[in-house]
């Protein structure tokens, strides 16, 4: 017989639910939480979750796990009393000004109160006043309007194994801050702003750029040019209805334009260098013999830092390729370089991606030319949504374009790079043979998918390479020390500092876990209908590597030298 | 830090088989030698243990034995339980601060002599209102008799 419970008299059948709170979701009810996520482990400490059994005694549904024929109730009179009393006592001691705040509108605790109809709060805030710190170049701490769930600190800790911040003091004076009251700047944040990502409210947001790239949409002699990365497609139509995983790049680049951008470029063009170089790269590893580490990509800069900050000794076994925006970041600059001096407009490079880590790449110094960055700008697929909400821009309405020339073509292969597993099959289909059976086998090897770590072995041409597929800090962490140890072997490791890839960019607007999957399957969607599948297909790359500005100029505009790689 | 210093923590360390779980009692060895937890011996450790230093600095901070501040030669430690605050420990305090010119957020003194602190119970109710100095006891406590304690630990520094 199959187990149930019986929630608010209906009966829900369960079999291996993590906890109540799922069994309760079954039934159509979807209790408030703040500290709740199915990826962080069970902590139990916003107490909003909270039902009654049939005994009278209330539990955190979240932990406490299911029993056969539990009887219990969600909307006692018990329990309305206690979810407003701790929303009141939350407000209490809680920054209100929700009009200036950055997460208005989007913010969990504003919502609970608005659905719970909290109408007035009894109690003075007696908290002494915290500093913000700004100092980290992506990520902004509002200790004011930190609400103490955790999410945040299990986040670093539990799944990305930075450990940057932790809860210190106690009881009415706990807060979340780095070890001896040092600034974010001072830690090993590596920027991922998966802690962003989590955060219910304010207290944890990525820093905003967007006033210095309205300034440069504004100023005279300007010559603005964007690029979008692939993940930010299939994530920014949410705010607008369209559904997660719709590709909305067309309607993208005509908001773009509207906004006042001249030229717009696809950032999977890009992808395309990347994997041009970066097969190459593994190619000449393997023919080398050099093959007790493995060649780990560079795409992902919290991954990057990751590595400089964790694991130094692992900085030359990863790929010299610059990510993808900072290729195309320096291509640009190289290619209106010669306009620009003729016609005195000046390049401003802006570059909409889904990650805050992206805003630390672009400020690192190895990313600058004679002082200035390649990439001037980076903004979130978040502040894009709020240019275009500044605008009017009615999203729904307007018609698709394309990209600028002559950029213009992108491969499937590219715009794959958004999730975990992209960048690695993308890679394959440009070292294995041209043929549908070899796309097919590439497809069905493993490297698909939301786990945290795939592996999979790969035939080309007579050797087998073993590859391993890693999203999530914490899960690189793990591998690293496992092939340290001898314990395993790869020839290639991908590795995406978010948990799936960049679909789940700390940019991106707030998601959980189901529809970061829906959106991860809506690249590949569109790697399907894609003309073009491989990188080395796309004529337009083909072209720059033979004649334009890539002819003998590869390593000088595509790779980098990383400062940390000379420390020893 | 001193190589003198890395010596004391790597023994501390060793003694507990470099075991995370055991940050704590490695923690109060490094208090018991220092008599506070400097930072960069927590840093150190850190390192050693494989834990975060935030995650460290959080268990310092949380428990209220431990200190991160330099402690004095001599650290008076004044019982409020409720056995001595009855019997009127509070007045022992504020002499034993007025004299050292010591407050609420001020516990040691200039030279590093002394620290006072309250404790919330030493265990010593029958010889209430009592405190400790450098962990040996001083029962039935009053006023008078702090000012002498403090004149006699001067005396014998030579000041």
């Amino acid at each position: 017989m199959a187990k149930y419970m019986i929630v608010d008299g209906i009966r829900v059948e369960f079999t291996d639910e993590r906890n109540v709170l799922q069994v309760v979701q079954k039934a159509g009810i979807h209790l408030p939480t703040f500290c709740y996520y199915t990826e962080l482990s069970i902590y139990g400490a916003c107490r909003m979750c909270m039902v009654e059994d049939s005994r009278g005694s209330v539990m955190a549904a979240c932990s406490t796990p299911p029993r056969d024929k539990m009887e219990i109730r969600t909307n006692t009179s018990r329990l309305h009393d206690y979810r407003k009393m701790i929303l009141e006592l939350l407000l209490a001691s809680h920054c209100r000004d929700c009009t200036i705040c950055e997460k208005d509108g989007r913010c969990r605790l504003q919502m609970l109160a608005t659905r719970f109809g909290l109408n007035q709060v009894r109690f003075k805030d007696t908290r002494p006043e915290m500093p913000i710190d700004d100092s980290s170049i992506a990520i902004i701490r509002n200790p004011g309007k930190c609400i103490l769930c955790g999410d945040c600190v299990r986040m670093c800790n539990e799944v990305q194994h930075v450990g940057a911040i932790d809860f210190a003091y106690r009881g009415s004076n706990a807060i979340v801050t780095p070890a001896f009251g040092r600034t974010l700047a001072q830690t090993d944040c590596v920027h991922c702003g998966q802690c962003a990502a989590v955060c219910p409210t304010a207290a944890i947001v990525v820093k905003s750029d967007l006033k210095n790239v309205w300034k440069a949409l504004y100023a005279p002699n300007t010559r603005t040019v964007v690029q979008v990365a692939p993940a930010v497609r299939v994530a920014l139509g949410e705010e607008f209805g369209l559904k997660p995983g719709d590709n909305s790049i067309g309607k993208i680049f005509t908001a773009l334009r509207m906004c006042g951008f001249n030229t717009v470029f696809d950032t999977s063009f890009a992808a395309d260098l990347t994997i041009m170089e970066e097969s190459k790269e593994l190619v000449e590893k393997l023919k080398k013999g050099d093959t007790q580490m493995p060649l780990f990509t560079s795409c992902c800069p919290g991954w990057i830092k990751f590595v400089e900050t964790k694991h130094p000794d692992l900085m030359p076994y990863v790929s010299t390729c610059k990510s993808p925006m900072e290729m195309f970041g320096a291509v640009i600059k190289d290619y209106y370089k010669k306009a620009d001096e003729e016609s005195g407009l000046k390049t401003v490079s802006v570059a909409v991606m889904p990650c805050s880590a992206k805003k630390a790449e672009a400020a690192r110094d190895e990313f600058k030319t004679n002082g200035v960055p390649d990439v001037d700008y980076v903004i979130t697929t978040t502040e894009l949504i709020k240019m275009i909400r500044e605008l009017g821009i009615q999203f729904n309405e307007i018609e698709p374009s394309a990209p600028d020339m002559p950029f213009s073509i992108s491969s499937g292969a590219g715009m794959i790079f958004g999730t975990t597993g992209g960048v690695t099959e993308a890679a394959l289909r440009r070292v294995a043979e041209n043929s549908q059976y070899a796309m097919k086998e590439i497809e069905y090897s493993g490297v698909r998918g939301f786990d945290g770590v795939k592996s999979a072995y790969v035939t080309l041409g007579d050797t087998a390479l073993r590859i391993a597929v890693v999203s999530g800090l914490g899960n690189a962490d793990e591998l690293i020390k496992k092939i340290k140890s001898g314990e395993e072997h790869f020839d290639f490791v991908e590795v995406m500092a978010c948990p799936g890839g960049c679909v789940s960019g700390a940019g991106q607007p707030h998601a959980y876990v189901e529809n970061k999957k829906k959106r991860a399957a809506g690249l590949y969607t569109t790697d399907k209908s894609a003309l073009v599948k491989r990188s080395n297909d796309n004529p337009v790359v083909m072209h720059m590597y033979e004649t334009g500005v890539l002819k003998n100029r590869a390593h000088e505009l595509l790779h980098v030298h990383y400062h940390t790689c000379d420390k020893k | 830090m001193t190589t003198e210093d890395i010596k004391v923590l790597d023994d501390i360390l060793s003694s507990h088989d470099y075991n995370p779980s055991l940050v704590i009692a490695v923690m109060q060895d490094i208090q018991r030698y220092y008599r506070y937890l400097p930072e960069e011996s927590l840093t150190y450790i850190s390192q050693k243990l494989g834990l975060p230093e935030a995650k460290i600095y959080g268990v310092a901070t949380f428990y209220e034995n431990f200190s991160l501040d330099a402690k004095g030669k001599y650290v008076i430690k004044i019982c409020d339980g409720t056995a001595c605050h009855v019997r009127n420990s509070v007045p022992i305090l504020e002499e034993m601060r007025k004299i050292l010119g010591l407050s609420d957020s001020k516990h040691t003194t200039d030279d590093g002599l002394f620290t006072v602190e309250t404790v919330s119970c030493l265990g010593a109710c029958g010889l209430a209102p009592a405190c400790t100095v450098n962990d040996e006891v001083y029962p039935a406590m009053t006023p008078e008799k702090a000012r002498e304690l403090i004149k006699k630990l001067k005396e014998a520094e030579g000041v």
